[in-house]
């Protein structure tokens, strides 16, 4: 069954397409790495593809729906740049908060249940403004982890990330690979990335530069596939 | 979850979330007692005409310092990008929204309820206030509805822009006039201690009219400014 | 074959005005208020232009909405620009009325004071135009201030009429008698100035256009 599928899809700024006939899917179970340099459009995809802004032309299913569907909305889960969660409010009350959202039949008991599975449950009760940064960012994979999603979509994941909250994404991906949740995730992390991606999809300049599963030489040498499909400039 | 649920977790989370740094609401009533000083040092508070333009001083005070607190609304999701996670939630752009404005409602309401009292006092106008406490209070109620209404979706087409700060402002009080002149009108009335008449029935009416229509083209258009 | 029909317009725009002006200024002084009530001849249109440009900003606010075609935001800022350029001349022309008439150079009558809101109203959709980067965001965010700006128009000339009925003061409007032969003329210069308002906002059209292609060439140009 196709998770995510991209068909046509442009998205313009003005006149200016930042996104250029986008083709690409992702199977349920896969894992699909966006790479591409600064500016190809990667963000700009992801957002898209989340629902965040409407595609110019084409469109974007997930699980067969709209992004913008609420149902689509349950069992989607997103990180982008920032930690999307509130500073003034606690570990516990930020996790509870979108278990509500998210219609969770236990918030407080899901809520906690994923403080620990982050390492968080000793400062559950901390604001999230005294945290250090990798606390901060396990909490954000804690959200978006929280509500079970069915597609993931991640924005440069592992920029900036300590190595113990680097450690608990990947464990947490790699279970929900093997659960059957599909991953679509860009990163400039090559290595980390690669290790757990099935599939490989290059953007330059809005456009899909290449698209295919991930080869032992992909991982070997990252810089492969920017040298094989890319721009050398 | 209901829709009333989704809109009371959201007003919760905004009121929580105040509470703990009290920014907006500090800012806030500390900006209308100042404001209020300022015009009893403008206009001679003793004499018979400032009483006239009591009812429309009070308002001037309420829209600006109300502004305050409406420029925070969506600003506080900025930080750390929570706008995105709440767009992201499977709730109706709706519910967002009204559950930003019931919260900023409450706020808006406490900094009024508190300048009421300063205002009476720097004003001279205590009795007649206490006399009509309860309708001078109703008509806070109508016409902060208003101001939060508007206030509340222009703070989310403003989120992301240039002056923020001075766009909210610039966009909100021509559009308030109707409702700011009709509260105006009523609270002068009543703070002079005339009786309710027919004239003060219309001005009602168009309180609520202007307060019905905004909340249901704000409400309409909310998705359209959320997500584009 | 744009430019030829916009050229023809403002031709045909000119050429009326100037001989209804020319006309206008032969007939008969107005009994009370003299030369200056002929003002109205141009007050008047100026006003119903601008509503007439306001309602052209709401319609194409809604079809860009519906639609996303840019063509309907260019068209609903001209119009918007066209409309506010007008509305000024409606309050420049009103203020110079009454302080021929009453001495002043501004009172708070019913009409004056909403045209001053309703121009404070569309000047902020220009402003919020200039604060937002982005055209998509631009276009869409200003779509959705003129649908709420064009709500409150109505709201804003009811309610300050109501409220100026309580509050008498000058009323500009009042001790002047509009002969019937003098309709002709007045509607004559109501098309003239429509034309002269079409075709302000043709030309504002072809700049808005220029301007969008050489954005996004810009912005293709970094991308290099």
């Amino acid at each position: 069954m196709t998770a995510v599928s991209i068909e046509g899809v442009w998205k313009f700024y003005g006149d200016y397409p930042a996104l250029r006939n986008i083709q690409l899917t992702a199977e349920s179970g896969a894992c699909l790495a966006l790479i591409g340099r600064n500016g190809a459009g990667k963000t700009t995809l992801l957002r898209t593809i989340a629902g965040f802004s409407r595609p110019g032309k084409g469109s974007i299913k997930i699980l067969g729906t709209e992004p913008r569907q609420t149902e689509t909305r349950s069992k989607l889960g997103f990180i982008g740049h920032g930690i999307s969660v509130y500073d003034e409010l606690s570990a516990l009350e930020n996790l509870t908060l979108f278990a509500k959202l998210y219609n969770l039949p236990d918030p407080q008991k899901s809520a906690l249940e994923w403080l620990e599975r982050t390492g968080l449950e000793r400062v559950r009760n901390g604001l999230v403004r005294e945290f250090s940064r990798g606390m901060r960012q396990r909490l954000a994979v804690a959200r978006a982890f929280l509500h079970e999603p069915s597609v993931l979509l991640l924005d440069e994941p592992f920029t900036a990330l300590d190595d113990r909250a680097i450690a608990v994404l990947q464990r947490l991906l790699r279970e929900a690979l093997a659960a059957g949740k599909t991953i679509v995730m860009s990163t400039h992390q090559l290595r980390e990335a690669l290790e757990l991606a099935s599939h490989v999809a290059l953007l330059n300049r809005g456009q899909v530069a290449f698209h295919g599963p991930c080869t032992p030489e992909m991982v070997a040498d990252p810089g492969y596939v920017y040298a094989r499909y890319g721009e050398t400039s | 979850m209901t829709f009333l649920h989704q809109v009371l977790v959201v007003a919760v989370k905004d009121l929580r979330a105040e509470m703990r740094t009290k920014e907006a609401i500090n800012a806030s009533f500390a900006f209308a007692l100042v404001v209020l000083l300022l015009f009893s040092f403008a206009f001679d508070p003793d004499s018979e005409s400032s009483k006239e333009i009591a009812g429309g001083l009070l308002w001037i005070v309420f829209a600006f310092a109300g502004t305050l607190v409406l420029n925070r609304s969506f600003a506080r999701e900025l930080p750390n990008d929570c706008l995105d996670a709440l767009v992201a939630a499977p709730i109706p752009g709706s519910a967002l929204y009204l559950g930003k404005a019931i919260a900023n409602y409450l706020l808006v309401m406490a900094m009024e309820l508190v300048s009421l009292p300063v205002f009476s006092i720097f004003n001279n106008v205590t009795r007649p206030v206490t006399a009509q406490l309860w309708p001078i209070i109703g008509v806070l109620a109508l016409g902060t509805w208003g101001l939060t209404v508007i206030g509340t979706i222009f703070s989310a087409l403003t989120v992301n822009i240039r002056l923020r700060e001075v766009m909210l402002p610039m966009l909100t009080y021509p559009i308030m006039v109707p409702a700011l002149m009709s509260a105006m009108r009523l609270t002068t009335d009543l703070v002079a201690g005339k009786p309710f008449g027919p004239d003060d029935f219309t001005w009602l009416k168009m309180l609520v009219g202007f307060d019905v229509i905004y909340t249901a083209a704000s409400v309409a258009l909310v998705e359209t400014v959320l997500v584009g | 074959m744009r430019d030829k029909i916009v050229i023809t317009m403002g031709v045909i725009a000119l050429a009326i005005l100037v001989w209804n002006i020319n006309t206008i200024a032969q007939l008969p002084e107005e009994t009370n208020q003299g030369v200056v009530f002929k003002i109205i001849f141009f007050h008047v249109p100026m006003a119903i232009t601008a509503m007439i440009a306001s309602f052209v900003a709401l319609i194409t606010s809604v079809l860009f909405l519906i639609t996303r075609n840019f063509k309907f935001d260019a068209i609903a800022v001209a119009s918007t620009e066209v409309g506010l350029a007008f509305l000024a001349g409606n309050l420049i022309t009103g203020s110079i009325w009454g302080r021929q008439i009453w001495g002043i150079w501004w009172t708070w009558d019913a009409r004056l004071t909403s045209a001053l809101v309703c121009w404070l109203l569309y000047a902020g959709y220009l402003m919020l135009r200039h604060a937002i980067e982005e055209p998509t965001q631009r276009a869409t965010f200003a779509a959705v201030f003129s649908i709420f700006a064009f709500i409150d128009v109505p709201i804003v000339i009811f309610s300050i009429k109501w409220w100026r009925t309580q509050h008498p003061q000058p009323v500009f409007w009042a001790g002047g008698s509009f002969p019937p032969d003098w309709t002709t003329h007045f509607l004559w210069n109501m098309l003239a100035m429509a034309l002269v308002g079409a075709v302000m906002v043709m030309v504002r059209l072809t700049q808005e256009e220029s301007q969008r292609e050489l954005d996004s060439l810009r912005r293709m140009a970094h991308a290099m």
